[in-house]
């Protein structure tokens, strides 16, 4: 008996995962009405998200066939309209592990299904602050960053370049708001001042006049070190760079952005993640692919060390200090036991190199500096994660 | 006549005889050659694309370079710096090791998840191991028998038959494994793991771990410690490690896998090559640009030696 014990001991420390499993992922996305844009130069990748998931889906079945774990990947798309909820349930119903591309109340009201109760639930997509405080819960990580850690990422760079004055445009679109609210959010937390705010809501096509439009429409900012700009869908920021009244930088949403992934990120590895990701997809990997990538392989890191397929002890494992995902951003990436949140370094980046990695040296936490982004602890209210 | 020969070879005789760090430059396509005496640059040799992974045949003719961007490995004459010829390394080639009998090289192709075994005297492959996602780390046993490789993203260290070429046992190790090297004995293999800031060292008999070795800096951040390169004085006594964005090596006792010292070397140091007697240790430190020589007796870095752009691996060269 003892024996029997000693020898299944040994097996489980030998061979981490001796039993053979199969992890079914489901990529589950909800279709929204893209707003139109003054340019056409940037269209949404039709597998946006989803080619993220498929190159983590090939990475984890590379690791797998060593260990006997095969993965699978499903995806819906749930087109305008369509019945979110009931695509969920179907997916649900075949396996516990969801990624999700969704917005925040789609998500939330997914979540919410008593179907959903034990399930891995990882918001890919949606940006929002609530999701990760007061509307946050216990089924749902979050891959992507929220829009405090882009924002704050800005902020540390512009404080640490001593660029304090700052002024910023918005768009009109629900996006725009959240954002420029998370920059005057940001600002204030770390002690920079946006002065003059405007509104861009013009309907002119910017293609043949911004040359005109631009310096008088941001003639009367006033005295600014750095013009912010809040345009999350990609309308007018583009053409505002060189176009100001002043010889200001732009940064936000056009120049200098704070991002969780782009092209021009090449430390670290990350060359070796982009060629893989320009393989399979023929196209650079956009944030979004790599939050999905960044989920199934942390599936797939807690499932080849664990050697289990079980939730719970999955999301366990997920939560303790022995996970870590290498994420190609310089550090190991972990999860926020508070709130779910995916930590990870925020690049800086313009449209041909990245000029920073956020945290910048200087911003310090007893804990870790990446918790200098985003929400921590004791301010994100989040009360139904752990 | 002849006089004028005998002080031809007397004047070229102490640079034919120094003895030579070579490094290569990533970003630079090339390779500083270091005098060890002078610690000076003394030749830049220009090589294919990316050149990373650098090593001596065993009788120091050729030396072997992976030119990971040109997809080859280049065969250089050491004393004219002439590329020979180039052997078919599969894509992407990062790090080799090469086994005992001097005639095959083991290739981590990066960007393919596989590893090519190449007869460098034929230059053919001999063949390809389907591996984890970003092999990397290489090395051979001293037997000849095994042969590793480690990959990044599957973070394991896969054990290599060298008769069947098969894998025969996969180990998984901390993220991001990087370097793999067998004591001088066999007995122990260790990898270490670049992200999960840890070295382990396995049994080099049953694969099974022995002993993970941490490292802690006061004021760095332990994200910041990434045990990269590393190398063991020949009586396997003590290890150096490089610490990679920490900026400093490690001095591990092989015994207790204890860390007895952390030396300052210059930033996100990479790999690592000792001289000739084993006296003095040559760092490649990636951002900074340079080549730290760090005093072993003492443990103290004595001289930094500026040489191409984000120098990676390092190869000692003996001249006579």
């Amino acid at each position: 008996m003892r024996l029997r014990a000693a020898i299944a001991a040994l097996m489980l420390s030998a061979l981490p995962a001796w039993a053979e499993l199969t992890i079914p992922v489901h990529y589950l996305r909800q279709i929204v009405p893209q707003p139109p844009t003054l340019s056409n130069l940037d269209p949404r990748p039709e597998r946006l998200g989803i080619d993220g998931a498929s190159l983590a889906l090939a990475d984890n079945q590379t690791t797998g066939q060593f260990l006997g774990q095969t993965y699978r990947l499903e995806i819906t798309e749930v087109p305008e309209g369509g019945d979110f909820a009931d695509a969920m349930r179907a997916a649900l119903a075949a396996t516990p592990f969801v990624i999700l591309d969704a917005p925040a109340d789609t998500l939330l009201s997914v979540a919410d299904l008593p179907e959903a109760s034990e399930a891995l639930l990882f918001n890919a997509s949606a940006p929002d602050r609530k999701l990760r405080s007061q509307e946050c819960r216990p089924n749902l990580f979050h891959t992507g960053p929220s829009l405090d850690m882009r924002t704050d990422a800005l902020m540390q760079f512009l404080l640490s370049r001593r660029w304090t004055g700052l002024a910023l445009i918005h768009g009109t679109h629900a996006e725009d708001l959240a954002f420029a609210d998370a920059l005057t959010g940001s600002a204030s937390k770390f002690g920079l001042k946006i002065g003059a705010t405007k509104e861009w809501a013009f309907d002119a096509d910017m293609r043949r006049n911004a040359t005109q439009e631009m310096p008088l429409f941001t003639q009367d900012l006033g005295r600014h070190d750095v013009l912010l700009l809040a345009d999350e869908i990609g309308d007018f920021a583009r053409y505002i760079p060189y176009n100001t009244w002043e010889p200001r930088p732009v940064a936000g949403s056009e120049g200098l952005r704070p991002v969780a992934w782009d092209r021009v990120v090449e430390q670290w590895g990350a060359a070796q993640l982009q060629s893989r990701f320009e393989d399979l997809a023929n196209r650079p990997m956009r944030p979004l692919d790599y939050a999905a990538w960044a989920a199934f392989r942390a599936i797939g890191e807690a499932v080849s060390r664990t050697g289990t397929d079980d939730p719970a002890a999955l999301r366990a494992y997920m939560l303790s200090d022995a996970f870590e995902l290498a994420g190609f951003k310089g550090r190991p990436l972990t999860f926020r036991t508070w709130n779910g949140q995916l930590r990870q370094p925020i690049p800086l980046v313009h449209a041909h190199a990245q000029a920073a990695l956020a945290p910048l040296d200087g911003f310090l936490h007893p804990r870790t500096e990446l918790d200098t982004l985003g929400l921590d602890a004791p301010e994100s209210g989040c009360t139904r994660f752990q | 006549m002849i006089r004028t020969t005998l002080a031809l070879l007397v004047l070229s005789a102490p640079a034919a005889f120094a003895d030579e760090m070579w490094i290569t430059n990533e970003r630079d396509d090339t390779i500083s050659v270091i005098d060890t005496q002078t610690l000076e640059v003394t030749r830049t040799i220009p090589t294919g694309a990316r050149p990373r992974g650098i090593i001596f045949s065993h009788d120091h003719k050729v030396v072997y370079i992976c030119a990971s961007d040109s997809d080859t490995v280049q065969v250089m004459d050491p004393d004219t710096g002439e590329v020979l010829h180039e052997l078919p390394s599969g894509e992407d080639p990062e790090q080799f090791a090469l086994h005992p009998d001097n005639r095959h090289l083991y290739i981590a192709n990066e960007d393919d998840a596989i590893s090519t075994v190449v007869d460098v005297e034929t230059r053919t492959v001999v063949a390809q191991i389907s591996v984890g996602i970003e092999p990397e780390g290489m090395a051979v046993s001293p037997d000849g028998k095994i042969a590793i490789t480690t990959s990044e993203t599957t973070n394991m260290a896969h054990w290599i038959d060298t008769e069947t070429q098969k894998i025969f046992a996969n180990t998984l190790v901390d993220s991001r494994p990087r370097h793999a090297e067998f004591t001088s004995d066999g007995a122990e293999l260790w990898v270490s793991s670049e992200i999960g800031g840890t070295v382990t060292v396995f049994d080099g008999a049953t694969q099974t771990e022995k002993a993970k070795i941490t490292f802690d800096l006061p004021n760095i951040h332990p994200d910041r410690i990434q045990p990269v390169g590393f190398e063991f004085t020949p009586d396997d006594a003590i290890a150096f490690v490089a610490l990679g964005p920490a900026n400093h090596v490690a001095v591990v006792n092989m015994a207790s896998y204890e860390v007895e010292e952390y030396i300052l070397v210059g930033r996100r140091v990479w790999h690592m090559a000792f001289n000739r007697d084993h006296s003095q240790l040559f760092t490649t430190n990636g951002i900074s640009g340079d080549v730290t020589v760090i005093d072993v007796a003492s443990r103290k870095p004595v001289k930094s030696i500026k040489v191409g752009r984000f120098p990676w691996g390092a190869a000692f060269r003996p001249t006579n």
